[in-house]
């Protein structure tokens, strides 16, 4: 393609929505995903493939991840961080919990006040500037809900575009137990399709859901929905197996283009006008250390000293319980329930923080055979057998999923040592909870026990564990700010340093939420695609 | 028929549904796979007619495994079942093999090793062979499904389970 305006790295939640909404706007649009191409007729339900060896992820043999809890540590080798990797990104394989923010994340700080130990501050957006965008990304890819069901939700403009899913008994079970405590469940709003929509077929609730793809395309990917319509513009290509090292910068401290890695690793200089980066909490960041240059010696659009801080973590934990009847809850999508009454954060608690939760399918039959039974029972023999027996089938999970404060010194950077499979310097991870999200996720474990008591479980087990853990939802650092000096993107996602630079992903996020990011990521997305249109039409690109 | 030669019969059986099950051993000897068969045979049990992990084809699954995608765990398997070996002479010293011990021998040489990393590894691999992927040589006709009740199908109707149905 000649004269390309944007290249767009990355394809995932944010990278599928910028590359249809530019080439629809008009402009040429490259996008590189360093994972493959895949198709519907590509995938499988071979859980060794997709949920033991997560093949669907990042690689841990070709792109080692290094991790440490603090800087005394040496960094080891550990898979703590799963995203995506192919066209379509987490989208392709994620549980698809599409939640909006509640309005009040948007300035939990100024109500709350300041937490020791953290960076804790506003987003300089509100959900009233975000609204319309998530209005648009459910509209356009597709989300099955129940507007008005969550009496904690923020104003909506409009209903979901579909109705939600049937629930499982897993969700029955959940309302059960939870509206007998006086709290208010509710239909789990997911990118998954109830019926069929834009010429998608609806969900067959075949079971293979979570870190599977979708042959039914039923699951509102982007691979699904907005890349085939920005390649339908004849405006967007879209390069599989191109692994970007750099971002090339010239003497103005404008970007120039992107140098990457073809499928056999030969080096490519792609020429634009501008660069869309998003790739991801930890790989954005990265690419912008491994981007440095004389002219920006700390890594791009890094002159706040930011890029790659304040990284904030996937802490959910979940809590299974057996029934006195089947469920089979490994048919359909993996969550119907979803519960936001513990969501705000109250200063009586004594600590910050506030949780969500979902009543889900625990574990896929041979993770569950493996590792899913309580503690204490028969690890093989026939004592093991009999058990798996009753409890596969009567088995479902309840997780919470509460805050991650924002915490300077965890961070993404490059090893000092560790190479990737291209000769680059490996992503180092230093990572630990803040205490107040400890005491956060051991407050809401105990309100999710409860829930699963008033139902009427036989069995409730766990273990609970305040350590990190493998996290899918990268969130925090590059942050979106209004001062240079305290974040690296401006409101638009825009780099404060660079004109020519946006990075659009989770990386913007300036608090957590209650997790499941992807309904802000691609909210996030259509406003910064809206905000290029806007500066063109201005002619300031 | 003994049970050593019932053993090397039922390996060269031809399974009816040819495609997605091994019926070849592509890294076990014959002699090994039975050894390791009968392993797998008393960490899932068949028990009052239900089928367990040999019914499964287990160690077909095990036997991919170590050609394939587990190649680089082969020395355990091959120090693992050496020392196993050991302990069955040491502990019956009249036996022959693992696959010709009495079940209940069988049971307490597993006991013995159940604290090794090999027998960690072997109990993955035969779970995974019983309710893994019938795609990859174990859980031959979905005969670990079956136990827990998982029915492979490309499409459901609600009610799925007990609860939604009487909602």
């Amino acid at each position: 393609m000649p004269n390309v305006d944007f290249v767009v790295i990355g394809s995932g939640a944010a990278g599928g929505v910028m590359a249809k909404e530019l080439a629809e706007a008009g402009f040429r649009v490259v996008v590189l995903e360093q994972g493959p191409y895949l198709k519907e007729k590509d995938f499988t339900h071979d859980e060794v493939h997709y949920v033991r060896h997560q093949g669907l992820t990042n690689d841990q043999k070709v792109q080692p991840v290094l991790f440490r809890r603090n800087d005394g540590e040496t960094a080891q080798p550990w898979k703590a961080i799963a995203y995506g990797r192919q066209v379509g990104g987490g989208t392709v394989h994620f549980a698809a919990n599409y939640w909006r923010f509640h309005e009040s994340d948007f300035h939990e700080h100024s109500t709350f006040g300041d937490v020791p130990g953290s960076s804790f501050t506003d987003w300089p957006i509100t959900y009233a500037d975000l609204e319309p965008f998530y209005a648009k990304a459910e509209r356009d890819i597709g989300v099955s809900g129940l507007a008005g069901a969550n009496p904690f939700e923020a104003p909506r403009s409009g209903p979901y575009p579909l109705p939600p899913m049937p629930v499982k008994s897993s969700g029955v079970l959940f309302d059960r137990g939870a509206k007998k405590l006086g709290l208010h469940p509710f239909p789990a709003p997911v990118a998954i399709l109830s019926q069929p929509y834009q010429g998608r077929g609806a969900c067959t609730h075949c079971g293979w859901c979570q870190w599977f793809g979708c042959e039914m395309r039923a699951k509102s990917s982007t691979l699904a929905t907005v890349i085939p319509q920005a390649v339908k513009t004849g405006r967007c290509e879209v390069r599989a197996n191109a692994y970007v090292r750099r971002i090339q910068t010239d003497k103005t401290g404008r970007v120039t283009g992107v140098v990457y890695f073809d499928a056999k690793r030969k080096e490519v200089f792609l020429k634009a006008k501008g660069v869309v980066l998003c790739a991801n909490g930890v790989e954005s960041p990265r690419l912008l250390l491994l981007s440095k240059s004389n002219r920006f010696p700390n890594g791009l659009a890094n002159s706040s000293g930011l890029v790659g801080r304040n990284l904030m973590w996937d802490n959910s934990h979940g809590v299974q319980a057996l029934f006195e009847h089947p469920l089979h809850d490994y048919k359909s999508i993996r969550v119907t329930r979803v519960l936001h009454d513990f969501y705000r954060a109250d200063a009586k608690r004594g600590f910050y923080g506030g949780g969500a939760m979902d009543a889900r399918f625990g574990s896929f039959p041979a993770a569950f055979a493996l590792n899913g039974l309580p503690a204490g029972t028969p690890r093989w023999g026939l004592e093991y057998k009999k058990a798996l027996a009753e409890y596969f089938p009567r088995t479902m999970m309840v997780v919470g999923h509460s805050t991650s404060l924002p915490v300077e010194n965890n961070r993404v950077d490059l090893d000092p040592q560790a190479k990737d499979a291209w000769g680059l310097p490996a992503v180092r991870i230093t990572f630990d909870f803040h205490p107040d999200d400890q005491k956060t996720a051991r407050w809401l474990w105990d309100k999710q026990i409860a829930i699963l008591e008033a139902a009427g479980a036989r069995r409730i087990w766990g273990e609970y564990n305040d350590k990190p853990g493998l996290s899918a939802h990268l969130m925090g650092t590059c942050r979106m700010g209004t001062d240079p000096q305290r974040s690296v993107v401006n409101t638009w996602s825009r780099a404060h340093d660079v004109p020519n630079l946006w990075v659009v992903d989770g990386s913007n996020f300036v608090t957590s939420a209650r997790q499941q990011p992807t309904a802000t990521i691609q909210a996030l997305a259509y406003r910064a695609a809206a905000g290029i249109v806007e500066a063109s039409r201005r002619g300031e690109l | 028929m003994n049970r050593r030669e019932w053993m090397v019969g039922a390996f060269a059986w031809q399974h009816p549904h040819g495609a997605n099950t091994a019926t070849k051993l592509e890294y076990f000897s014959t002699e090994q796979a039975a050894e390791v068969d009968a392993l797998c045979a008393q960490i899932i049990p068949s028990s009052d007619g239900t089928p367990g992990a040999r019914e499964a084809g287990a160690v077909y699954f095990i036997d991919r495994a170590l050609a394939g995608w587990d190649r680089d765990k082969r020395d355990l398997y091959r120090t693992g079942l050496a020392e196993t070996q050991t302990l069955r002479r040491r502990l019956f010293p009249d036996s022959v093999s693992i696959s010709a011990l009495p079940a209940e021998q069988a049971i307490a040489l597993l006991q013995a090793i159940e604290n090794s990393p090999f027998f960690e590894l072997l109990r993955t691999h035969t779970v995974l062979g019983f309710v893994g992927p019938p795609s990859r040589g174990g859980n031959r006709d979905h005969k670990g499904w079956a136990l827990i009740q998982v029915e492979d199908r490309m499409s459901f109707e609600p009610p799925f389970g007990f609860y939604d149905a009487e909602r």
